[in-house]
C-alpha cells in the first residue's frame, strides 16, 4: 500500500523535473548502449574468427613443415620442406581413425585465357580436398585420382576466377596457361562466397598435386597436410600417432626436434574463442566504467534534489513519515532513473550494433547476456549510488529540516 | 477529565561550545483532554523547544513525557514517527503545505503513511477540508489559494487522522486580520467538537481565543491561568 504511494511520488517528482531527470539519465543510457554495442563487437569478432577456423572442416589436424619449436630465432613453422606426398599417402594407410588426408603444394601465378589474365593463388591438391572443403560443382567435375597419378594439365577453378577470364561464357573444356604451360578446365567450383574475414573463396586455381609439384612449382615436397580425423575423441591419439610415425619416415634420433608440427584445429579453436572472449570482456568493462560514472551522476544530482527537498523531507517527518518511508521514496527515484534509463539504454545498444554491422560492414553479434547484464548492472548502480543521497534525505532530523530555508 | 499531555522536570540544554544553553529549565505541565491551550512568551523563551517536544519531533535531555499515559521521552526516532502520524496534528505559521501537491493531496499524506487505502484517504480528507469549510479548493494547488485558504488546508491536515492533540506554531503569524480572525474560529469550533489545542502565540489577542493560558520565561513556566473562568490577561512583557 504504501510502497505503490511511494512509487507515485518518485514517479511524480520525476515527471516534473523532465530536464534534469532526463540529463541524469543520460550517462545510464550511454553506459547501457556502449556496454551492448562493445560486447557485440567483440562478440563479432569471435563469431568470424570461429567461422573461418571451422570452415576449415571440424576435427582437423594440420601438418605443417618445420619445427613448433617457441623462442628462439628458429624460422616458422614452414620454412624447412620436409613433409611430402608420401608422408601423406602413409598417414592415410598406417593410421587408424584418419577419414581424409589432404596435402596441399601452392604458388601464386599469374594465369592467362586468351587476351584476360589473373594473378591467384594455384593450389595443388587430391580429390580428398573437395571433400574436406565439401567443394561442390557448378559444371564440369573435380579432376580424380588418375589425374594426379600421371600428373594430368587440368584444372578446377572458383567462380572469381571464371568471371575474370571467361565473363559468363562457360570455362569447362577451354585451355588457360598457368605458368607458360597450357591446362584444361575440366570444372567449375560453386560459389562459397567471401569468408567471415572478408577473403574471396572463390579466387582459386586447383590442379593435382603432382603436377602442381613437378611440372610448376618444380618441388618434391607439400606445403601442408590436412588430416580429418573420424572420431573427435580420437584427435590426441591420431595426433600422437602422426608424430610418432613421421618421426620414423623422416629418421629423427630420440631427443631430436621434430622438423614438422601437427597443429590441432580444435584446440586453436578453443584457444581463440578464449581470446576474443577476453577482448569482448574487455570491451564490456571499459564501457561498464561509463555506467559506474553514470551512477556517480546519479548520486550527485540526487544529493542535490535531498538538498533542495529538505523543507518537503521535514514536512513528510513531522507528519509521520517514517526512515524507512524516506529512503525508500528517494532509492524509487534514483532506481527509476537507472531503470528506465536501461531500457532506453538497451534500445539505443541494439540500434547501434546494428548500425555497426550495416554500415561499417562489420559482424556484430547482440547477445542476451550482454543486454541482461548490463541492465543488471545500471540497476545495481542506481541502488548503489542513491543510497548514499537516499539515507541522507532519512537522515535528516525534522526540526532542522522544517527551519531550513 | 483524563490527561492528554504530563510533563514532569522536562529540560532541553544545548551545547554551545563549552558553555550549556537550557531552552528548557524544569517544565512540568498536565493538560486535560479537550482543553485549549495558549502559550505564550517572548522570543527565545523556549516555546517552539516546549512544542517540538510535545509534538514529539524532540526528546527532553532531562525529564518525562506522558503522551496519553505512554512515557514517550525515550522512544525511537521511527516510534515517535508513529505518534506524530496518528496521535499529533500540526500546524505552523508559514503553512508548510508541499507546493506540488493538491489541498486535497496535501491532506491525504498522513494516511498515506498510516497505511490507509486510497477510498479510506479520500473519505477521511474531504471530511477534514469539510471541516475548514475549503471542499470546494480540493483540487487547488497552494499556490492558488490566500494565505487564510493554505492554513485551512494545514488545519484539516492536521486533523485528518483525529489527533489526540492539535499543535500550532505562530499560526496567525503570516495572516492578515480577517483571515486571523477566520482561523481562530475554527479552532474554537474544533475546541467545541472536544479537540485538545495547544497554540503557541506572541499575540495577546490570538491568546484570548484559548481558555488557559501559559507564559514561558527563560525555560521556565511562569504563569498558568484558566481565562475562561476569569477576565484575567497575561501581558507578555
Ligand atoms: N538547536 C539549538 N541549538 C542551540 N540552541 C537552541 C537550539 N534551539 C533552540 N535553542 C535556544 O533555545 C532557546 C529557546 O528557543 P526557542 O524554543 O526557539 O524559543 P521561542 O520559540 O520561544 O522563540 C533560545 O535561546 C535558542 O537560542
Ligand atoms: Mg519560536
Amino acid at each position: 500500500m504504501l510502497f505503490t504511494e511511494l512509487l507515485k511520488m518518485a514517479g511524480l517528482s520525476l515527471v516534473a523535473n523532465k530536464l534534469r531527470t532526463v540529463l541524469t539519465m543520460l550517462g545510464i543510457i550511454i553506459g547501457v548502449s556502449a556496454v551492448i554495442a562493445l560486447v557485440s563487437v567483440g562478440m563479432g569478432v569471435r563469431k568470424n574468427v570461429t567461422d573461418s577456423i571451422s570452415r576449415l572442416g571440424s576435427n582437423l589436424l594440420m601438418v605443417m613443415s618445420g619445427s613448433s619449436n617457441r623462442g628462439g630465432v628458429r624460422g616458422g613453422a614452414g620454412s624447412v620442406q620436409t613433409l611430402t606426398y608420401d608422408d601423406a599417402k602413409a598417414i592415410k594407410s598406417k593410421i587408424k581413425d584418419v577419414a581424409y588426408v589432404s596435402p596441399t603444394a601452392q604458388g601464386s601465378y599469374q594465369v592467362v585465357y586468351g587476351h584476360e589474365n589473373w594473378s591467384t593463388t594455384v593450389t595443388g591438391v587430391i580429390p580428398e580436398y573437395a571433400a574436406i572443403q565439401s567443394l561442390t560443382m557448378q559444371s564440369g567435375i573435380f579432376f580424380t585420382e588418375h589425374d594426379v597419378d600421371v600428373r594430368s594439365r587440368v584444372a578446377v577453378i572458383g567462380t572469381t576466377v571464371a568471371t575474370n577470364l571467361f565473363g559468363s561464357v562457360n570455362p569447362v573444356g577451354k585451355k588457360i596457361r598457368v605458368g607458360n604451360a597450357p591446362y584444361t578446365v575440366i570444372g567449375l567450383i560453386a560459389s562459397k562466397g567471401q569468408s567471415s574475414v572478408g577473403q574471396d573463396q572463390d579466387d582459386v586455381v586447383l590442379i593435382p598435386l603432382t603436377t602442381a609439384q613437378e611440372r610448376l612449382l618444380g618441388i618434391t615436397y607439400v606445403r601442408s597436410i590436412n588430416v580429418q580425423v573420424a572420431n573427435a575423441d580420437k584427435m590426441d591419439e591420431v595426433q600422437a600417432n602422426i608424430e610418432k610415425l613421421l618421426r620414423q619416415r623422416h629418421r629423427i634420433r630420440a631427443g631430436a626436434e621434430d622438423d614438422f608440427n601437427v597443429r590441432n584445429l580444435t584446440s586453436l579453436m578453443e584457444t581463440m574463442n578464449e581470446t576474443t572472449t577476453m577482448i569482448t570482456l574487455l570491451l564490456g568493462s571499459i564501457a561498464g566504467i561509463s555506467l559506474i560514472v553514470g551512477g556517480i551522476g546519479i548520486m550527485n544530482i540526487m544529493m542535490v534534489s535531498v538538498t533542495e527537498r529538505t523543507r518537503e523531507i521535514g514536512i513528510r517527518k513531522a507528519i509521520g513519515a517514517t526512515y524507512n518511508s524516506i529512503m525508500m521514496q528517494f532509492l524509487i527515484e534514483s532506481t527509476m532513473i537507472s531503470i528506465l534509463g536501461g531500457i532506453i539504454g538497451i534500445f539505443l545498444g541494439i540500434g547501434l550494433a546494428q548500425a555497426i554491422s550495416k554500415f561499417g560492414n562489420f559482424t556484430t553479434v547482440i547477445s542476451s547476456e550482454s543486454i541482461i547484464a548490463s541492465f543488471g548492472f545500471s540497476l545495481f548502480v542506481g541502488v548503489f549510488f542513491g543510497m548514499l543521497p537516499a539515507r541522507k534525505a532519512a537522515k535528516l532530523d525534522p526540526i532542522d529540516a522544517l527551519r531550513y530555508e | 477529565m483524563s490527561n492528554v499531555v504530563t510533563i514532569t522536570g522536562v529540560k532541553k540544554l544545548y551545547k554551545m561550545g563549552s558553555e550549556i544553553v537550557a531552552a528548557l529549565n524544569g517544565v512540568d505541565l498536565k493538560i486535560d483532554s479537550g482543553e485549549f491551550v495558549a502559550l505564550m512568551g517572548p522570543s527565545g523563551s523556549g516555546k517552539s523547544t516546549l512544542m517540538n517536544i510535545l509534538g514529539c519531533l524532540d526528546r527532553p535531555t532531562e525529564g518525562s513525557y506522558k503522551l496519553l499515559d505512554k512515557e514517550v521521552s525515550r522512544l525511537s526516532d521511527d516510534e515517535l514517527a508513529g505518534i506524530r502520524n496518528k496521535t499529533i496534528g500540526f500546524c505552523y505559521q508559514n503553512f508548510n503545505l508541499l507546493s506540488k501537491l493538491t489541498s486535497l493531496e496535501n491532506v491525504e499524506l498522513p494516511a498515506i503513511y498510516a497505511g490507509f487505502n486510497k477510498t479510506e484517504r479520500r473519505k477521511m480528507a474531504m471530511a477534514a477540508l469539510e471541516k475548514v469549510s475549503l471542499a470546494d479548493r480540493a483540487e487547488h494547488l497552494p499556490s492558488e489559494l490566500s494565505g487564510g485558504q493554505r492554513q485551512r488546508v494545514a488545519i484539516a491536515r492536521a486533523i485528518a487522522m483525529k489527533p489526540a492533540i492539535i499543535l500550532a506554531d505562530e499560526p496567525t503569524g503570516n495572516l492578515d486580520t480577517k483571515s486571523t480572525v477566520e482561523i481562530l474560529q475554527i479552532f474554537r469550533d474544533l475546541h467545541a467538537g472536544g479537540s485538545t489545542i495547544i497554540l503557541v502565540t506572541h499575540e495577546p489577542d490570538v491568546a484570548q481565543s484559548a481558555d488557559r493560558q501559559i507564559l514561558v520565561k527563560d525555560g521556565k513556566i511562569t504563569k498558568d491561568i484558566i481565562t475562561a473562568s476569569t477576565d484575567e490577561r497575561i501581558d507578555i512583557i
